[in-house]
């Protein structure tokens, strides 16, 4: 009997996705010995081609990781939806934008300035921008077209499950290539994860408070963080209030507060606004002022709170034109 | 554009508490006060029951602009509810702000359920403040918008 086949494709990421399929070790061997790989730019020599004279839905799954921000990727996105019976969010830029997806607080002609005029590191003098099409004396030369807006996977194509994390665990991934090879999958668009959050499972959960309260926010580096007590009672933004659990707590262990990067359980619709809230309320001052004095001490709140979803947020990206 | 072939009014959500604001909007109806009448109001039991989500959700459903009413405090039927409305709402509108959504489209008031003319004049306020941003125009993705990561559970 052959084995299923399965393809791998990135957008808009950093690559951490790609690592954390390679960092499932030996079980790679299991997955390997169960289906037929087809389709893996990053480590395998395959073409765009080769996916093109597949028959449709050839492939049993496409996982794909990165968010979707140009021409190029909206086809290959695409592509893999044609050419997959199931198609598979792969990580937290995939499923909610991912940190790609901040670029949606910009304009484009405001990163492209950023990028490839004012960055300290760049020497341009004559301002040269990318361009989508550029002559040259052999012929004309094209690049994909940059989006006003990064977007998640489900907003461009039908997405049949998500796997969350930046970049997902190795434990999760093995899970959902298990569950799909043994056709034991639950209702199309679920995630495949557990639908509980990180404080439920902490290993500090004994030492959260039944009410945390708090008199400031303070940031890792101001304090020497007790590896012992629950992150958010130190006054740390541990987000793990609002975030689904699917992580083994890596970075409470790692004595960091929770950046949010699986995402919100099934429960919630914005996770920003959700993650604000949990943070929020249990600030212990009443006053008008002391309350602005101790919210104005977190950085860039959106950056905090949206850190991994601001495509996926209900308001979904900046209003109006001009920059922040 | 249709929005030039008749003047814009604004959409207003507001959000009122029960014990102390919608009380004093009754009483601003039983009294036959006129005010704007471009808030939809949307009754809660205490301010404090405002989930962020709400105020977000209401913009992205079309709301020109979002209106809190709760207890003066010290005054809540339940203690701190209006509180805890007042530090979410404060945190919130820093994001709002970076969203480039204007700071006068959302506004939290202490109203009690005496003050009926408080309502009138809030409402009055908020509908003119609204009316001189103009309508919100959100860019919000419409193909394949199936947000299932949030529409359905998860598996173990």
């Amino acid at each position: 009997m052959s084995k299923p086949k399965v393809g791998f494709y990135w957008c808009a990421s950093c690559g951490g996705c790609e690592e954390a399929v390679v960092d499932l070790n030996e079980a790679i061997l299991t997955v390997v010995d169960a289906v037929d790989i087809v389709f893996w730019p990053v480590a395998m020599d395959f073409k765009r081609e080769d996916v093109e004279k597949m028959q449709d839905k050839e492939m049993a799954v496409c996982f794909v990781n990165g968010a979707i921000r140009s021409s190029e990727q909206l086809e290959m996105a695409e592509l893999m939806r044609k050419k997959a019976g199931l198609l598979v969010a792969f990580g937290s830029c995939a499923q909610l934008g991912g940190i790609p997806g901040l670029a949606n607080l910009y304009t484009l002609d405001g990163i492209m300035q950023r990028a490839y005029i004012e960055a300290q590191s760049v020497t341009n003098d004559q301002k040269i921008l990318p361009q989508v099409e550029t002559k040259v004396a052999e012929g004309k030369v094209t690049l994909p077209k940059l989006w006003e807006t990064v977007k998640t996977l489900d907003q461009v194509v039908d997405v049949d499950y998500y796997i969350p994390g930046c970049p997902p665990p190795a434990k999760l991934i093995v899970g959902a290539v298990m569950a799909i090879l043994e056709g034991k999958l639950p209702a199309k668009g679920s995630v495949l994860a557990p639908d509980i959050a990180l404080c439920e499972e902490c290993p500090r959960k004994k030492t959260k408070p039944d009410k945390p309260l708090l008199k400031e926010y303070k940031r890792p580096h101001e304090i020497i963080i007790d590896p012992e007590k629950c992150l958010l009672s130190q006054g740390l933004l541990c987000l793990g209030a609002a975030t689904r659990s699917a992580c083994d707590s890596a970075c409470v262990n790692g004595n960091m507060p929770c950046t949010g990067c699986m995402g919100p359980t099934s429960h919630v619709k914005d996770y920003g606004a959700k993650a604000l809230s949990a943070v929020a309320s249990i600030l212990d001052l009443n006053d008008e002022k002391e309350i602005a004095a101790a919210m104005a001490h977190i950085v860039d709140p959106t950056g905090t709170f949206y850190r991994y979803s601001l495509p996926a947020s209900q308001l979904h990206k900046r209003v109006g034109k001009e920059n922040v | 554009m249709s929005d030039n072939a008749k003047p814009f009014e604004p959409r207003i959500v507001a959000f009122f508490c029960n014990w102390c604001t919608y009380t004093g909007a009754d009483l601003a109806g039983i009294s036959r006060m006129t005010y704007a009448p471009n808030a939809r109001i949307v009754r809660i039991m205490c301010s404090g029951r405002l989930d962020p989500q709400f105020i977000v959700s209401a913009f992205r459903e079309g709301a020109d602009g979002v209106l809190i009413g709760g207890c003066h405090p010290g005054d809540c039927h339940y203690q701190e509810g209006n509180y805890k409305a007042l530090r979410r709402f404060t945190l919130l509108k820093q994001v709002l702000k970076s969203m480039g959504i204007d700071e006068g489209r959302i506004r939290l008031e202490w109203i009690s359920a005496s003050e009926g003319d408080r309502v009138q004049k809030v409402m009055n306020e908020m509908s003119e403040a609204v009316r001189q941003l103009g309508p919100l125009r959100l860019e919000i993705p419409k193909e394949h918008e199936m947000a299932a990561h949030v529409a359905q559970g998860g598996a173990q």
